[in-house]
């Protein structure tokens, strides 16, 4: 089973991102389960969704206390939440952000991961770009899926025209792809430097 | 057709395929989003006959649906903890005249103090109003339950409470398998109303019985919950027929043939106890568990059977009974009647706390050695309980319990979870 965290605010599609993922693994023939942290809903609030992915059904209901991967919609939200709680020493984590781990002050923190899987991508911009709008769960999934290579990039682009459709869902469609190409970009140029 | 769908979506389907003719609600959370699917099917004509009233409360929610089923309509509603407690009259006034009405109960806690989140108090807390109710384990079974709720509903002509954990299923987006409206067809067939209230043969429905017949009229209700519990598990064996999929019944074991400790719990928490269950049976433990779907009428016998060769017996419940602890328990133990075995009662997740694996893992491993109190509070913090407790001694006047705890606890954080 791989589980999901989804850290961000009320109104930056925090929910609706791991309903995708759960819909993009459901088309791969995979089992999904998708649900929010159950809190009052209130604009700008931090919000916490969660996705289970897995070969066979999921039974069990507890909310994921121990991710293998972590997305952060907001990282503002870095130092007013226990945002890394329980992510497991191999795990991932996506920061929407143009800055660096360093910049953002957490290059101590990341020391005892592995710095392949940590990565920040400016999905913000990347939607706003793209959909005229900085919501940016589209695109952090599209980067999700290549850091992770849990989804591919088809099934999530099928997944977000369903739950969008017409020119937004094209737009978030454009929007995944270019962070997806962004985090590709990001992977090479690190195992290059591994390599060199 | 499997489809990735919310709880709620796939409820909202199901209900709309069973072709409710009147469908009245007023929105509460977490029961929202199921009548909001339902309006929304209503209004894009995808049902049809069927008017959705928006009401102005809960009490008028179930009038409505009592006006509509006395007409001989087929109707529906949705709702929740204060929103249930709100149309308690209604309640007992739907099954006391026979009719058909088929609800869900999105259960969440009742306050106070006020909270949104999910346990059984709601429900719970109606068990004796005369309705038949029935718990799902998963969405899938949210959505079968419907279905064979209001073929159940009409042939006893009593109403039928479909009770599914509130945000933990309504708000879950998994895989779930909807039917089609032929195959729903044909397994409910057109509402035939015992009694109907029609201007061309004009009939009164609701008359005053006095001390001579209150009893025998009162009786009748539970004669009809008698007849459900052959009823249930023949529409059960019905759907699997027709659906391919076991759902619905009375209960159902889980590795617990063999179990010489035994869960006993109702809905979408049966799936994080057979986790934690299948890991114990790998480290040699012999536990199992046995849900309970109807429960009311509560299957006396059939419980019996599965519980009697235990040696322990653990109900995890969702709901508190102020001054006894156990709800669950009561009727668990009336169905053990005769038999020696240890029985604890463990109140669980209470106002939406969440019930991990590993502290089930904790209370069932000291449940095998006996190690329990007659009734435990899973994760109770006594810390804080002790505090409030000792600021009463000390003080006649020590203040609201919520806001002293709060202010103790701090400022609660937005944690991961």
């Amino acid at each position: 089973m791989f589980q999901v965290r989804i850290h961000g605010r009320g109104g930056q599609g925090v929910v609706t991102a791991a309903e995708m993922l759960s819909v993009a693994a459901f088309y791969e023939g995979r089992h999904a389960q998708a649900f929010p942290s159950f809190g009052s809903e209130r604009t700008g609030a931090p919000v916490v969704s969660f996705c289970r992915i897995d070969d066979r059904e999921i039974r069990v209901r507890e909310p994921i206390m121990e991710p293998d991967a972590l997305i952060i919609q907001d990282p503002t939200l870095l130092h007013q939440v226990d945002l890394f709680g329980g992510l497991r020493p191999d795990g991932f984590i996506l920061i929407n952000t143009a800055k660096s781990f360093d910049e953002l002050g957490l290059g101590e923190f990341v020391e005892g991961f592995r710095h392949e899987r940590l990565l920040t991508v400016p999905a913000g911009d990347l939607a706003r770009a793209h959909t005229g709008r900085p919501v940016p769960n589209a695109a952090l999934l599209g980067g999700f899926a290549a850091l992770s290579g849990l989804i591919s990039l088809d099934s999530l682009a099928q997944a977000i025209r369903e739950r969008f459709g017409g020119t937004v869902g094209e737009g978030n469609v454009a929007a995944a792809q270019a962070a997806h190409a962004w985090v590709a970009d990001e992977l090479r140029e690190l195992s290059g430097a591994a390599a060199g | 057709m499997l489809r990735q769908v919310e709880g709620s979506r796939a409820v909202a389907e199901a209900v709309a395929m069973c072709r409710p003719e009147v469908i009245c609600a007023y929105p509460i959370s977490p029961q929202t989003h199921v009548v909001e699917n339902l309006s929304q099917i209503v209004k894009a004509g995808e049902l049809s006959p069927c008017e959705f009233v928006n009401v102005e409360s809960e009490f008028a929610a179930m009038s409505v649906a009592i006006g509509a089923s006395a007409t001989g309509a087929r109707a529906y509603t949705a709702t929740a903890s204060q929103g249930l407690l709100y149309m308690v009259e209604a309640l007992f006034n739907a099954s006391g005249l026979g009719l058909p009405i088929v609800m869900t109960v999105a259960n969440r806690a009742i306050g106070a103090p006020i909270n949104i989140w999910n346990d059984h108090s709601d429900s719970m807390s109606q068990r004796d109003c005369g309705w038949i109710q029935l718990y799902a384990e998963t969405n899938q079974e949210a959505l079968d339950l419907h279905i064979q709720a209001f073929r159940l509903a009409e042939e006893l002509s009593t109403p039928v409470m479909v009770c599914m954990d509130g945000f933990i299923l309504t708000h879950a987006v998994e895989r779930i398998d909807i039917p089609s409206q032929a195959q729903v067809d044909a397994f409910l067939p057109p509402f035939v109303p015992r009694q109907a209230l029609d201007p061309d043969a004009p009939i009164s429905i609701g008359a005053m019985v006095g001390p001579e017949a209150f009893m025998e009229v009162k009786y009748l209700a539970h004669a009809k919950q008698m007849a459900a519990i052959d009823l249930i598990p023949e529409i059960a064996a019905d759907f699997e027929q027709a659906f391919g999929r076991d759902s619905g019944g009375l209960i159902r074991g889980y590795r617990s043939e063999d179990a010489e400790t035994i869960v006993v719990a109702l809905g979408s928490v049966l799936g994080t106890i057979q986790d934690t269950i299948d890991e114990l049976r790998e480290d040699g433990m012999k536990i199992g568990a046995v849900g309970i779907t109807s429960f009311r009428p509560f299957p006396l016998e059939q419980l019996r059977a599965a519980l009697a060769h235990a040696e322990r017996v653990v109900v995890l419940e969702k709901a508190l009974a102020v001054g006894i602890g156990g709800i669950v328990t009561a009727n668990v133990r009336m169905a053990l009647t005769g038999i020696v075995l240890r029985g604890y009662t463990v109140i669980a997740g209470l106002g939406g706390r969440p019930i991990t694996k590993a502290s089930l893992r904790a209370l069932f491993l000291a449940a095998a050695d006996d190690a329990l109190e007659p009734l435990t509070f899973l994760d109770m913090d006594w810390e804080i309980v002790n505090r409030e407790l000792a600021r009463m001694a000390t003080s006649r006047q020590s203040g609201p319990h919520a806001e002293n705890i709060l202010r103790d606890s701090g400022p609660v954080a937005a944690g991961p979870v």
